[in-house]
Parts: C-alpha cells; structure tokens; sequence
C-alpha cells in the first residue's frame, strides 16, 4: 500500500514527512520538492514519473541518504535518516540501499566479481563468505558466466546487471533505481525489468524507481507523479505484482 | 587490506601515467641515493676522523712542509701518546687519469697512529723489511688488480723519476664507507731518493692520551712552534678534514640544494598527477561512496596510491643507486668512496614515502569532501 496523503499509520518502511528540498542559486531559491508525503511498505514497487525536472532524482538522492532535505523527515526502517550525521548515514545506507543507476557506474578497472564485491568490503565477512554471496547475487541476474569479465567486455545490459548484482549482493532494505533502462536497447530494457520484478515478487524487495519509460514504470504495483516537487496523483497499473 | 586489490587496479588503470610518475621517484631517489654517496664521500675523512688524534700542519699552508725534528718536540708534550708523519708524493701511475693519493709515511708509527686500518701481520712484516715497500687500499687494489707482491711504477710530479714500489699488503678500513683508495709507503724511501726537501715531512699527526684533553694539547703543541720559522696550526682530525673538504667549495649546500628541488619539484608532478586522476575518477569514487565507503576511507584510497607510487618508485631508484654506485666510486676515485649505506637507504624510502604522501594529501582531501550528489551529476 502506496500513500501521498501524509495520514497513514506510521507502520510503512519508508515514511516521508513534509519533505522540502529548496536549492539556491545567487539570491533564487529554486523549490525542487515542496511538503511531499509518501509511505511505501515493505515488498512495494513504486515507479516515479514526470518530466526532467520535476524533482525526481533528488527525490531518490533524500531517500537514499546521498542529500538532505531542506525540511522534513525521512524514515526508513525505524530510522529517521534526516537526523544522522554524515558519516552514520554512510553506514546506514551501506546496510540499507542498492542504488542502481542509469549509466550503470561500474568501476571500470574491476571485473564484475569484484564490483559486485564491493559492498561487501565493508562488512566482516570472510573471503569464502564474501564469494558466495557475490555468486548467489550474480545467479540472480544470470550472470555466473561473465564473473572475471571486466566491464568493457560487457553489453549493456549485462553492465546494468552487474550493477543490479552489486545493488542486491549486501541484502539491504531496498532499492533505488534511477533510470535503470534509459540507456538501454528495448530488449536489454526488458529483460532488466524482468529481473527487477522477480526481485519484488520472489525475494520480496522493496524497489522504487524512477523512470521516463512508460513501459518500464507499468511493471510498478504503483506509478507517482511528480511535477514541479509535488506528487500530483497515485496510479495503480494492472502490469504490476 | 581488502581495498588493496582496488588501490591496484586503479594504479593499472592508467599503466603509461603510473610507470612515468614512478619513474620520476625512481630518478629521484636514485640522484638522492647518488647525492647522498657523494656527500658521504666528501664526508668520509670527516666522520671517519679518529677523535683522538690531532694533525699538525704548517701554519701557512698545508702544501708547506715541517721540520722532521719536530717529532721529538712534539713526544714531549704533555697529553702526547704518539707521532706519526706523512708527506704528499703526487705521482702518475701510467695515465694521468689514473689519479689516486699516495702517502709516504713513517713506517714505525704509522700503523700504529691509525689503528683503525686494518693491516695483516705478514704484511706489516714485509712493509717493515722491504725500503720500496708500499700498502694499497682495499679499493685501490680492486681498482688495478694491485695485488701482493706486484711492482708499482709512479712518475714523480713534485720529486721528478721514476719511482718504484713493491706491494706489501693490502690494508683495509674499518668502517665500510673507510677511504681505501690510497696507498701508503715508507717515508725513508722518498727521504734518500728526492732532489729537495730532506729532512721535512707534509704533515704530522699526533696521538692524544686522552681525547677530552685536545684543547689544552692544540694550544700546547702551537705555543711550542710559535714565532719559529716553521710556525704550526694545530687542529683536530675531524677539523682538518672539514677543512680540507671546504677547499672544494660548499659542497654540502650544493647536494642539498639540488636534493630539495628535484623533491620539491616530484612533490608537484605528483601531486599534480594524483590531482588529475581524482578528478578523472570523481563519478567513480561517489559511487563508492554511495555504496558505504566512508570519507575517510575514501582518503585512504587514494593516499595508499600515491604511496605505493613513491614506495615502489622510491625503492627502484635506491637499488638503482645501490647498484651502480660503486661502479661510479671506481670510474670516478677522486669523489671519495661512495656507497648507499643502510642509513641513506632508509632515509630515501621514508623521504619517498613522505613526498608520496604529502602529493596525495591535496587530492585525497578533495575525493574526501567530493558530495555523491554534485559528482553523479557529473557523470
């Protein structure tokens, strides 16, 4: 269950509060998102659309920690993110988010075993341990044959995989996703979203995306419209889970 | 440690840039490594300089002679344990470019003045029977192939011939930076066989009874000889040497002047490299970031590279150095004996370690402050 009416219960997994997020330049003040409410529970899968500008990567950037708002609160989990110091909020979102982004951001100069390992550099887990995770995550997304390929041995597709493996290997709370298939062939865009829904509907992830692409945001349960930094409607799509 | 492989691969990922930068610590601590044996080389009669003995040189000039007589005088002073002399010959061995120092020395006391060189008994013997007698360093021997019993020709520059001299023993110095690139040989032999100069000797070299009385021993020895025709300067080995080596000029300013600025300069190519790679990498590094790496270890990335350019650069250049420095020392003798010692290898790694550090501290800063937001819009 999707709300944008600020008045639901408190028992979502993302709770946002009257979220303004105001950018200066010289003496303009640009209001990029303006008292937004938004709870999302756990095992949604929530597609934010509207038109460049709108104020939806910043959206994704407050809910993943990477910003902070102007005003309001964010809370994830239990915890009010908008209140953590910067380096607690990096701990945070290493436990927490998988970020997958449009242009993939896989490091160039490792393979994809070991972008996907990244993550787990953080935690204490072992080398044996750090492995099986890595391959299970890169199974998932069907990749376990392309694991010493360095990027640039790689499709599209299979980059934005990679990155989908590196998003999910940590397990965290769940996922952003901005644009994940605006820089992909049809079919490449499809089959990321194949993956993208069997992560909602057989391992119960919590995705929110943002997307330009209708046919991507129709795999969502819900599709948000932002225009001007207010979230204008909530629509429910038949194609979701 | 579990970061390493990613310091790695960055290092490769631009494998022309990072094998010129570490050739640039390489180069430059292999001039450190040579500046430094230089410097040591000027300083070796210096450090080496046995702080019990005085030398005792006319106090004109040192190219003037003293008396032979003053031997006795000088036994007499009080603080005087013993005496021993020394005259510069200057001759050719075959080739001008051949040049290296010969002594002829009183063959009693001269060994025994410098106990520090290191002389086989039977070589002291056959320097004690034979009036041609001479002793060749250890560097010197190497130098020629010089060995025992071997004829040495020199041409006399100052006391015109041909000279002739049969190699006794080999002597050895006791520290491994010890000038062994001389010969030694009996005082007598120059005394019956020159033109001029008889009954004088170059220089004397005293022996102190105890080193903390030098002082009292200086101004004793001085006050003896003063107002005579042969007045002497009287100063302490190390002092004598430093003297010697400030004829040459300001040697040691010179080294490390030239030392600072190839630093100063390696501390701007490589910090200006390091710059340039942040910069490149800016997206990179917000997506380490927005995947939990941490400020601070995000500065620890990108200083572990900047180091382990300067260590594996650094450590190059000091084996270089450690390589071909004593080929150097042999081709080029008049320099002293030059070689990296352990101290001046270390030195130059932590120097290389520093300068790596301080040239990827700016641009470590820089990926620490680097907002994820701003840099994945750059993407």
């Amino acid at each position: 269950m999707v709300r944008i009416d600020g008045k639901g219960n408190g028992s979502c997994l993302v709770c946002v509060r009257d979220l303004d997020k105001i950018y200066t330049r010289g003496s303009e003040e640009i209001h990029v998102l303006q008292g937004l409410n938004l709870e999302v529970e756990a095992g949604d899968f929530v597609a934010f659309m509207g038109p460049s500008g709108s104020g939806k990567t910043t959206l994704l950037n407050l809910l993943g920690g990477l910003d902070l708002p102007t005003s309001g609160s964010i809370v994830v989990a239990g915890d009010e993110i908008t209140r953590m110091s910067a380096g607690k909020l990096t701990d945070w979102r290493a436990r927490h988010v998988g970020f997958i982004f449009q242009l993939y951001n896989l490091i160039p100069v490792l393979t994809a075993y070991q972008n996907v390992e990244l993550p787990l550099l953080l935690t204490k887990l072992s080398k044996s341990d750090r492995r099986k995770h890595v391959e299970t995550a890169l199974a998932v997304v069907g990749l376990s044959d392309r694991m010493g390929h360095y990027p640039r041995q790689l499709s599209g597709g299979q980059e934005q995989r990679v990155a989908i493996a590196r998003a999910i290997v940590a397990d965290p709370t769940f996922l952003l996703c901005d644009e994940p298939t605006g820089d992909l062939d049809r079919k490449s865009a499809d089959e990321i979203m194949d993956i993208i829904d069997r992560l909602v509907k057989e391992h119960g992830k919590t995705v929110l995306m943002v997307s330009h692409d209708p046919r991507a945001a129709e795999r969502a349960r819900v599709v948000l419209h932002l225009d001007k930094g207010v979230l204008m409607e909530a629509a429910k799509v038949g194609g979701g889970a | 440690m579990k970061s390493f492989r990613l310091v790695w691969a960055n290092l490769r990922r631009k494998k022309v840039r990072t094998t010129l930068t570490i050739g640039s610590f390489t180069v430059a601590l292999f001039l450190f490594g040579l500046l430094a044996a230089v410097r040591m080389g000027f300083r070796g009669g210096t450090d080496a300089a046995g702080a019990d003995r005085l030398d005792v040189i006319n106090r004109v000039s040192l190219i003037l002679p003293l008396p032979l007589s003053y031997r006795d005088r000088l036994l007499k002073v009080p603080g005087v344990a013993g005496v021993t002399y020394a005259t510069w010959f200057g001759g050719v061995y075959q080739d001008e470019r051949n040049f290296f120092p010969q002594f002829a020395v009183d063959k009693d006391t001269w060994f025994d003045v410098y106990a520090d060189y290191v002389v086989s008994p039977e070589g002291r013997d056959a320097f004690m029977k034979d009036r041609q007698a001479c002793m060749v360093g250890r560097a010197l021997a190497k130098r020629f192939g010089f060995k025992v019993g071997d004829r040495i020709p020199l041409r006399g520059t100052i006391w015109a011939g041909n000279w002739e001299f049969n190699v006794a023993g080999v002597y050895d110095g006791g520290r491994p930076d010890a000038d062994t690139s001389g010969m030694f040989f009996r005082g007598d032999y120059l005394e019956e066989n020159r033109a001029f100069g008889q009954g004088s000797v170059g220089w004397y070299v005293v022996k102190l009874s105890d080193p903390d009385d030098a002082v009292r021993v200086t101004k004793a020895i001085d006050a003896l000889f003063a107002n005579s025709p042969f007045e002497t300067l009287t100063q302490t080995e190390k002092a004598f040497a430093a003297s010697f080596v400030k004829q040459m000029g300001n040697v040691e300013l010179l080294i490390m002047t030239i030392g600072s600025v190839v630093f100063f300069t390696l501390l701007l190519v490589t910090g200006n490299t390091m710059a340039i790679a942040v910069r490149e990498r800016s997206g990179e590094l917000a997506v380490l970031k927005t995947v939990g790496f941490s400020d601070i270890r995000v500065l620890r990335l990108i200083l572990a590279e900047a180091i382990l350019i300067a260590g594996q650069g650094g450590l190059i250049g000091l084996a270089l150095a450690k390589l071909v420095i004593p080929g150097l020392s042999r081709a080029l003798p008049m320099l002293g004996v030059l070689y990296v010692s352990p101290l001046t290898f270390v030195a130059g790694f932590a120097l290389a370690l520093a300068v790596g550090t301080a040239a990827g501290l700016l641009p470590a800063i820089g990926a620490m402050r680097l907002r994820v937001v701003d840099a994945l819009r750059r993407v």
